[in-house]
């Protein structure tokens, strides 16, 4: 395994040695676990029978145990398809008298807090939404009339907040005035419960315009979130955009608004919409990475509507070979990079499906670049134009290879892609590294590559070892033979 | 099914007896033959709770999943819906309550919203026109859930992204409200500790609610000792170190939730029937319970997954020795012996054939070269070395296209250790992030530098170093076999929130003024007033009892730091963990995308 070495720079982690976490004694560990293995499978048969039993929980196969809710879910579900239970649908309608709730006689968790014992629990909403028809369920049926008949007493801000998180019944439309209403809220707040904090907010957006409440707001910062939450929730982004202009949130609102884009399925109105965006306040990256995403939708329209047309006709040859699997409709640049390198290599800069033009306009990096292109060309077993991606002209004339990222990383890739060995060792050959670029033939089974290596390091005796792994009389062996006779050699051991 | 909730230092079956009460009294209130309508999230979590026969002797006859449409059919007077308060729920549940009145349905309605009501949600359903149709609506207070002898967890999957993303501290007042249970049951906590923003709101609103019912003070001794309230961006580091305890490398590649674990049959089908091996190999994963209730997998789960290999080894041996004496038992007495023992030595046999099976699966992992790789660049970082530079390794992981959330972990992780990226270096892993796999990823990166996760370095002076030293956040040759540091369970990075849990124990967190400022949220310290009478006496050499409280969520392998503390024979405290929620490195991260499931089309 490769180890990789740092340039300690702080001094205090010079001692520092990394472990990786591997298994010190890999055969040991390795044994341990076919000892247990060993073990078990020794003590299976005398117990076989009773194999089923032996657990004091019954388990599904699907591991669920038997009995559990989720499992009781599935059960019960499947039992009702299975039969084909039909429901009477003659069966008489009987109105039955709702059960009244019991009066817990034993603690409960929530009686605890509650101060007495939970009682009906029911409440009215008629009171802050203003629609009479639900009284008719709610107060009637469920409340002991004691409790019913004072909801429309004077209770203070700090008794309706109380009656709220009680779970009684309360009535918020006596808060008339402004100020009656903050107090309501900020004894709300104060309360730190969200549930009261937004009926509250409910009431508030229903009954003051926007203007001052989101005046009121800016000062409030809880109110203001959780305000901001249920705008959210329930989907009210008019408002939303409007608030966050007016505290100043300029990149937030431009963000969400963005976001909305993933909820459009067709393209063409999502480039509108993306195009549409860039008008908006966001941070100057921000800015650089929507309009590289609309710029990219639109390009890939042209190009899905080019080339499905190229495609059906049966004009393109590479399209007949490698027909395309999926559109390439909103994919990443870097996988767009990839399908023009694959389909439209060679294209002329000035298109907008050419590889060069899309490096350009989306400012790829040169090893991004190389990688896409590598990976693409490969995959067509291109390798001249593989060759062509490395090769570098000095100005007296001379080629040589060049590669911003590793050539052992190379290799990887195009090994990844079946490069055949002939290809392989050429760019094994330019592995700087001696010991990563025998280690690296050695994987991929570059023999020239190890046999030239070894000579050039003058290492007799690594040779001749190597003489044992390659098969006797082949032309590898033959090679070693040669060399380990040529007397012009001085070899170091 | 609970007996393990009862060993540890703390009785938690108590907590999951009051809860079952609780539910048991609920659906008595909703009188004659019932079906539950289960808002599918919710069964994992109330599995903790409660098993289909105490919803049976209380007349659930039938069990549905909530989907559109209309319901199904089943002969009961009553439908009761078990939902949290989601308005995307409500929206279903009103189809299914309309569809339903179409057809002149006897059936009765009950809501019962968990863990708490929300006046939204029932305004959504008034806005439906079907807010009537309910008989009953009501809450089940589901907020502290026992999920193991020292463990309780909210199960609240947002927590973390509401408070820490979108400051909506609803969580938070769940949170006081689970304590304040808590404390009935257990009595008044005397001491709580805190660090954190939200540590400090919820020490405010627990002794604000403690005032409110001044008058209905319990007459318990307190067990717990102290409460530690710790914020999750106060360590954000840790999270994002992949776990190397056992239970933490299950979670890690599989996932547990809600103390499941659903694993590749593959492994486990040989070892059924090995006559029939191969004739109807299952294709659906092998769901498995974790928890201390199994003896050997409480002996494991802790340990680092190095030291799992002789643990198991160590155990087979136990366990075929004891096969063994089923020879020398002679008499009929020494036989009778032997087979009173089989169904324990079976159990044993089967819990071992299992994390043999399972410890395969993780080394398979463990021993890959992609894993090895991973693992030594976090060391990197976590050892401090070139934080500040182009990581080569996260680059290739780009250009390979592996997972974005393994990409997002790695850079979060050298922003943390560095407190901020260079502007520089911040923009172009952006870029390259964005390019690779999208633009729209730029709600998601945006998201984690509102969090801290990412973030511009604003100052020239990185301060992780200092507080690595300080902390001893990286202890060399941590041994993973027998462990005498709590750095074993990441192999050599001890986890900074246990840190400061150790510290506080003993000698203080007076002895680290200065790192502490360096922590983001304020660092404070309550008292709460035992009525008289209450105060405990403690036996010389007694134990403390603390109870760590993590908001925003926790790892396996804390919990498993936690637990090595407690054992420790010379610590002086035994720890309870609770938290928002269990959490790994991927779940976190996930929980933070903006819709981590919109993928281009």
């Amino acid at each position: 395994m490769m180890i990789r070495s740092k340039p300690d720079e702080d001094e205090y982690w010079n001692s520092s040695k990394f472990k990786a976490f591997t298994f010190d004694d890999e055969d040991d560990d390795f044994t341990r676990l076919k000892e247990s293995k060993r073990a078990v499978n020794s003590i299976r048969s005398l117990v076989e029978e009773e194999d089923e039993e032996d657990d004091v929980e019954k388990v599904s196969w699907s591991g669920e145990p038997v009995g559990s809710i989720s499992w009781s879910v599935k059960e019960t579900e499947s039992s009702i398809r299975s039969t084909g239970e039909v429901r009477d649908q003659s069966f008489p309608k009987i109105h039955t008298a709702p059960s009244l709730p019991k009066n817990s006689s034993g603690y409960s968790l929530s009686s605890l807090f509650k101060g007495k014992a939970k009682t009906g629990n029911f409440q009215s909403f008629s009171e802050s939404f203003g629609d009479p028809s639900i009284r008719n369920y709610a107060p009637e049926l469920r409340k002991p009339k004691s409790e019913y008949k004072d909801y429309v007493s004077d209770w203070t801000p700090e008794e309706t907040v109380k009656r709220m998180q009680q779970g009684k019944v309360y009535s918020l439309e006596k808060f008339h005035s402004l100020q009656d209403k903050l107090l309501l809220l900020d004894e709300a707040v104060n309360a730190h419960d969200g549930n009261v904090i937004t009926a509250v907010l409910i009431y508030l957006k229903k009954s003051l315009s926007k203007e001052i409440l989101f005046r009121e707001l800016i000062t409030r910062e809880i109110a203001l979130r959780h305000y901001i939450h249920y705008l959210k929730e329930i989907g009210e982004q008019k408002l939303l955009v409007e608030l966050f202009k007016s505290l100043d949130r300029t990149e937030d609102m431009a963000l969400m608004q963005y976001r909305d884009h993933l909820n459009i399925r067709d393209e063409n109105k999502r480039r509108d919409f993306l195009k549409n965006c860039l008008s908006l306040p966001f941070s100057p990256d921000d800015a650089t990475h929507v309009q590289d995403h609309y710029t990219l939708l639109e390009r890939q329209i042209i190009i899905e509507a080019n080339d499905k047309q190229v495609e059906s006709s049966g004009q393109a040859d590479i399209f007949k070979k490698y027909p395309r699997k999926a559109s390439i409709l909103n994919m990443p640049i870097i996988t767009t990079l990839y399908y023009s390198c694959f389909y439209h290599y060679g294209e002329s800069d000035g298109t907008f499906s050419s590889p060069a033009n899309i490096r350009k306009t989306f400012r790829i990096s040169d090893k991004q670049f190389l990688l896409t292109c590598l990976g693409a060309r490969a995959k067509l077993k291109a390798w001249f134009d593989v060759d062509a991606l490395f090769t570098t002209k000095n100005w007296l004339g001379y080629t040589k290879k060049r590669s911003p990222i590793g050539f052992h990383r190379i290799v990887d890739i195009l090994q990844k892609n079946n490069a055949p060995v002939q290809v392989l060792q050429d760019y094994v050959n330019l592995v700087e590294d001696a010991e990563q670029k025998i280690s690296l033939a050695q994987k991929y089974k570059c023999h020239d590559v190890i046999i030239n290596t070894y000579r050039d390091l003058k290492d007799r005796q690594q040779l001749i070892v190597y003489r044992g792994k390659v098969e006797r009389g082949s032309s590898e062996y033959r090679k070693i033979e040669e060399i380990l006779s040529n007397s012009q050699i001085r070899w170091k051991n | 099914m609970s007996a393990h909730l009862s060993y540890g230092r703390v009785n938690l079956n108590i907590l999951r007896e009051a809860a079952r009460k609780e539910l048991r009294e609920f659906l008595d209130k909703c009188g004659g033959s019932k079906a539950i309508v289960w808002d599918e999230y919710l069964t994992g979590p109330f599995g903790l709770i409660a098993q289909y026969s105490l919803l049976k002797e209380h007349e659930v006859e039938k069990m549905f999943t909530l989907k559109g449409g209309r319901l199904p059919a089943a002969d009961v007077k009553n439908i009761i819906f078990f939902v949290r308060p989601r308005l995307e729920l409500m929206d279903i549940i009103a189809e299914n309550v309309i569809s339903e009145d179409k057809m002149h349905s006897p059936r009765d309605f009950h809501m019962l919203f968990v863990p708490r009501r929300s006046m939204l949600c029932e305004q959504r359903l008034k806005e439906q026109g079907v807010l009537g149709s309910f008989i009953n609506i009501d809450e089940y207070i589901l907020d502290l859930i026992p999920y193991d002898g020292d463990l309780l967890s909210m199960e609240s999957e947002g927590a973390f992204r509401e408070c820490y993303l979108e400051s909506d501290q609803t969580s938070l007042y769940h949170t006081a409200k689970g304590l304040m249970t808590l404390q009935a049951l257990y009595g008044t906590i005397p001491q709580i500790f805190g660090k954190g923003e939200c540590a400090r709101h919820v020490a405010n609103m627990m002794l604000r609610m403690k005032r409110e019912f001044a008058g209905s003070q319990t007459q318990i001794l307190p067990v717990f000792d102290s409460l530690l309230l710790l914020d999750r961006n106060v360590d954000l580091l840790t999270p994002l170190a992949t776990q190397l305890t056992y239970e933490g490398l299950i979670d890690e590649v599989y996932g547990i939730t809600n103390g499941y674990v659903k694993l590749p049959p593959e492994k486990f089908s040989a070892q059924k029937k090995q006559g029939e091996a191969g004739k109807d190999l299952p294709t659906e994963p092998k769901k498995m319970q974790l928890n201390s209730a199994e003896e050997l997998y409480a002996e494991i789960r802790d340990k680092n997954f190095n030291g799992v290999g002789a643990a198991l080894s160590k155990k087979a041996k136990i366990i075929s020795a004891a096969f063994e004496e089923r020879h020398s038992a002679k008499t009929v007495g020494e036989i009778k012996q032997f087979v009173s023992q089989l169904p324990h030595m079976q159990a044993a046999r089967s819990s071992l054939a299992n994390h043999t099976s399972i410890a395969e699966l993780i080394k398979d992992i463990t021993t890959s070269e992609a894993f090895f790789d991973n693992l030594t660049v976090e060391q990197e970082f976590m050892t401090g070395v070139d934080t500040d530079k182009v990581n080569t390794y996260i680059e290739d992981c780009i250009a390979q296209k592996d997972p974005l959330i393994k990409i997002l972990r790695l850079v979060c992780m050298q922003s943390v250790c560095n407190n901020g990226l260079k502007q520089k270096l911040l923009d172009y892993y952006k870029r390259e992030i964005l390019q690779t796999y999208g633009y729209e990823h730029m709600l998601t990166l945006n998201n984690l530098e509102k969090t801290g996760l990412l973030k511009p370095q604003t100052s020239t002076r990185n301060n992780y170093p200092t507080i690595r030293k300080t902390l001893k956040l990286w202890m060399e040759d941590a041994n993973e076999q027998n462990p005498n540091d709590i750095s074993y369970v990441y192999s050599g990075y001890a986890p900074l929130s246990i840190r400061l849990t150790q510290v506080l124990a003993r000698p203080g967190w007076r002895s680290i003024e200065e790192v502490l400022k360096m922590l983001p949220g304020p660092h404070f310290e309550e008292r709460q007033q035992l009525p008289a009478g209450l105060h405990k006496k403690r036996q010389q050499g007694e134990n403390r009892t603390t109870l760590v409280f993590f908001l925003g969520g926790v790892t396996y392998a804390e919990i498993a730091a936690l637990r090595f503390l407690s054992q420790m024979e010379d610590g002086g405290t035994e720890y309870i963990i609770a938290t928002t929620k269990l959490i790994n490195g991927t779940s976190w991260i996930k929980s933070l995308m903006d819709r981590p499931e919109a993928q281009a089309s």
